[in-house]
């Protein structure tokens, strides 16, 4: 047996109650399939009248009709108010008195049958198949099977979208690191072990944890690359929570991996070397762990003529950023090594020059030097600047580029 | 027809053109400067290399001419700041590829440098892995045992990776397989002191300081040009 539900609201969850096998079939019109309802609720009717109940439960004003198969259950669910149990064997008799409306022919289908002056389902039934077959065509006799409410067919049940998530109730709170690695582990594995089998792997993992003072912990990993290497991941949430540890104990884990299909590229037999990206990924953390978190990654220069501005970016070992030329073509250039932050010094000047500088770790006279180079910028904004930039030679034969602003006289690093 | 008799001169021929006791050739990575690559022959991959010299010796200039060069060539690399003193500016107009260089910054911190760099090298796939010890006090780069250098030789022993240091003076000692001393030659500036002077670069030897035992001292000189 078929039940369908006609009406507005979230029908498909309500149907979903009921049955794992629900199509949507029209527009308002969803439609189950309600076998073995009948060992829980007994007759159709009682059936039906659950559905109504539970709907009335969700506010949801809905029409239901029970049928033999789902094409008269819906026609009986879109013409009849209320609830409608089509007998078995007896469905043209049921429908006989419903518009041809409810059959969706095409327009000129439906030219062609107000014409002939064919309204109702009866009228339709009662035409030979011959006959309609050879004015109407298949579309017609399909109508006239519809309209005697004897079509067979399954449902085309919706597919619920996959979910990769796995959770665990921990029998007590866990306070330390190991143990929880321990469940983590086990989560990882399942999840790990699901993916493989539909052939996936994962580029993002979701970490929420549940702490015993009603407050809940989240992290995101992402990686590089998809991937399925467990010890992997389990070492990154293990860093990941060493950084940023739980507020209290944990009583609840749930994780959840985002599935992706796998990586199917393979490197040239002549390609340099590179890091395995989710080594690479492992490895950068572990160094993360011991410098501090916004202290490794890829320096990016910054349009601006700022001095030494730069920003960090997240490694990734410069993939997909340009092939490889065989030589450098810049050349030997002299390197500055900056001072952060710049040393504070004090400057003797004559004649307006440099004569004798003292900073930190340094200290002695100006032998040789070129400058001022004035600069300035952003003084369109708030952030406005000025500086004049010295290149000095010290006694010692150490170069050093040294600059001026408004906060004084400042060694911004020497020439290495 | 020779009076020699066959195996002997297969033998003989055998001697000649391979001597099977040798150790295989190591593979090197160019450093960027003709001269020095012909003098030096090049950092030796799975080895050791110490750039050392004082302040204003061309140290950086050279590391970063071997870092673009690797970059260049598509190897991924890190650096390894112990003093948080590597300007990206420069580093961008000597030619290297910031998108292939991972920097880990470690500021006044020879200790953390030293760790950093061994999880570097043993994550493996890096072409050039480079320690920046350059303005580390001497103190703090005495400090380091030689237990640890040996670590860290260790680790990139058998490795496709070239490991460089750059230090006021050498540290390493037995561990380098190649040290490469710089020393400050002269400064060149043009244009009349006080109106147009201009710094126009530094002029800097280079000594292979390991390599001069077995073949003799090399002396290379190059001219790093001011940005």
């Amino acid at each position: 047996m078929f039940a369908c539900l006609y009406g507005s609201g979230d029908l498909t969850a309500l149907a979903c109650e009921f049955s794992p096998v629900v199509e949507r079939s029209a527009p308002g019109a969803v439609t189950l399939d309600t076998t073995g309802l009948d060992r829980l609720f007994g007759f159709p009717q009682n059936i039906a009248a659950a559905i109504a109940r539970r709907a009335a439960e969700y506010g949801l004003d809905i029409r239901i009709a029970i049928a033999a198969n789902p094409d008269a259950a819906i026609r009986a669910a879109r013409g009849i108010e209320g609830i409608s149990i089509v007998p078995q064997g007896d469905e043209a008799k049921f429908l006989s008195m419903l518009p041809v409306t409810l059959l969706d022919p095409s327009p000129e289908l439906r030219e062609t049958l107000d014409r002939w002056g064919i309204h109702r389902f009866r009228d339709l039934a009662l035409l030979p198949p011959l006959g309609i077959a050879e004015r109407l065509g298949v579309e017609g006799l399909r109508l006239r099977e519809l309209a005697l409410g004897q079509t067979v067919r399954k449902l085309i049940p919706i597919e619920d979208p996959i979910r990769f998530e796995s959770e665990l109730d921990l029998e007590y709170p866990v306070e330390l690191l190991e143990s929880l690695a321990f469940m983590l582990a086990r989560l990882l594995n399942g999840l790990a072990t699901r993916l493989a089998t539909r052939a996936l792997a994962t580029n993002e993992l979701h970490l929420r944890l549940k702490l015993e003072n009603r407050t809940t912990h989240e992290s995101r990993l992402r990686f590089p690359v998809p991937s399925l290497d467990t010890k992997a991941f389990l070492k990154l949430l293990h860093l990941d929570l060493e950084a940023h540890p739980p507020a209290a104990a944990v009583i609840h884990v749930w994780m959840g991996a985002n599935p992706v299909k796998p990586q199917a590229a393979q490197s040239g037999l002549f390609a340099p070397l590179a890091p395995e990206p989710v080594a690479l990924k492992l490895t950068i953390e572990r160094v993360k762990a011991i410098t501090g978190e916004d202290r490794v990654g890829s320096p990016e220069l910054l349009d601006t003529h700022r001095p030494g501005a730069f920003r960090m970016t997240e490694f990734t070992g410069g993939r997909g950023k340009g092939a490889a030329c065989v030589t450098k073509t810049s050349p030997i250039q002299l390197a500055l090594r900056r001072f952060r932050p710049p040393l504070q010094a004090q400057v003797s000047l004559a004649a307006e020059h440099p004569c004798f500088v003292a900073a930190k770790n340094i200290r002695g006279k100006v032998q040789d030097h070129a400058g001022p180079w004035r600069m300035s910028g952003d003084w369109w904004t708030t952030y406005s600047w000025w500086r004049e930039e010295w290149d000095i030679a010290l006694a010692g034969g150490e170069l050093y580029r040294l600059y001026r602003e408004p906060g004084g006289w400042f060694v911004e690093g020497s020439y290495d | 027809m020779s009076a020699v008799p066959l195996p002997k001169r297969l033998e003989s021929l055998l001697e000649n053109s391979q001597n099977w006791q040798a150790p295989p050739p190591v593979d090197t990575i160019p450093i960027g400067i003709p001269e020095i690559d012909i003098a030096a022959g090049g950092l030796p991959r799975g080895c050791l290399t110490e750039i050392f010299g004082p302040l204003s010796s061309g140290r950086m200039s050279l590391l970063l001419s071997i870092l673009a060069e690797a970059t260049a060539r598509a190897e991924v690399c890190a650096l390894v700041d112990a003093e948080d003193a590597f300007d990206p500016c420069s580093a961008a107009a000597a030619g290297v590829r910031l998108e292939r260089l991972l920097w880990v910054r470690c500021p006044h911190s020879a200790e953390q440098a030293l760790k950093a760099a061994d999880l570097l090298v043993q994550g493996g796939g890096f072409g050039l892995v480079a320690m920046d010890l350059g303005d580390t006090s001497l103190q703090s780069a005495w400090r380091i045992s030689l237990a640890s250098w040996f670590r860290l030789r260790r680790a990139v022993e058998h490795t496709p990776t070239a490991l460089v240091t750059v230090a006021r003076q050498s540290n390493a000692k037995t561990c380098a397989s190649l040290q490469l001393e710089c020393t400050r030659q002269r400064t060149d500036w043009s244009g009349t002191c006080g109106v147009s002077r201009l710094l126009r670069g530094a002029e800097t030897q280079v000594t292979a300081a390991k390599k001069a035992k077995k073949s003799g001292i090399c002396l290379p000189v190059f001219t790093a040009a001011a940005i």
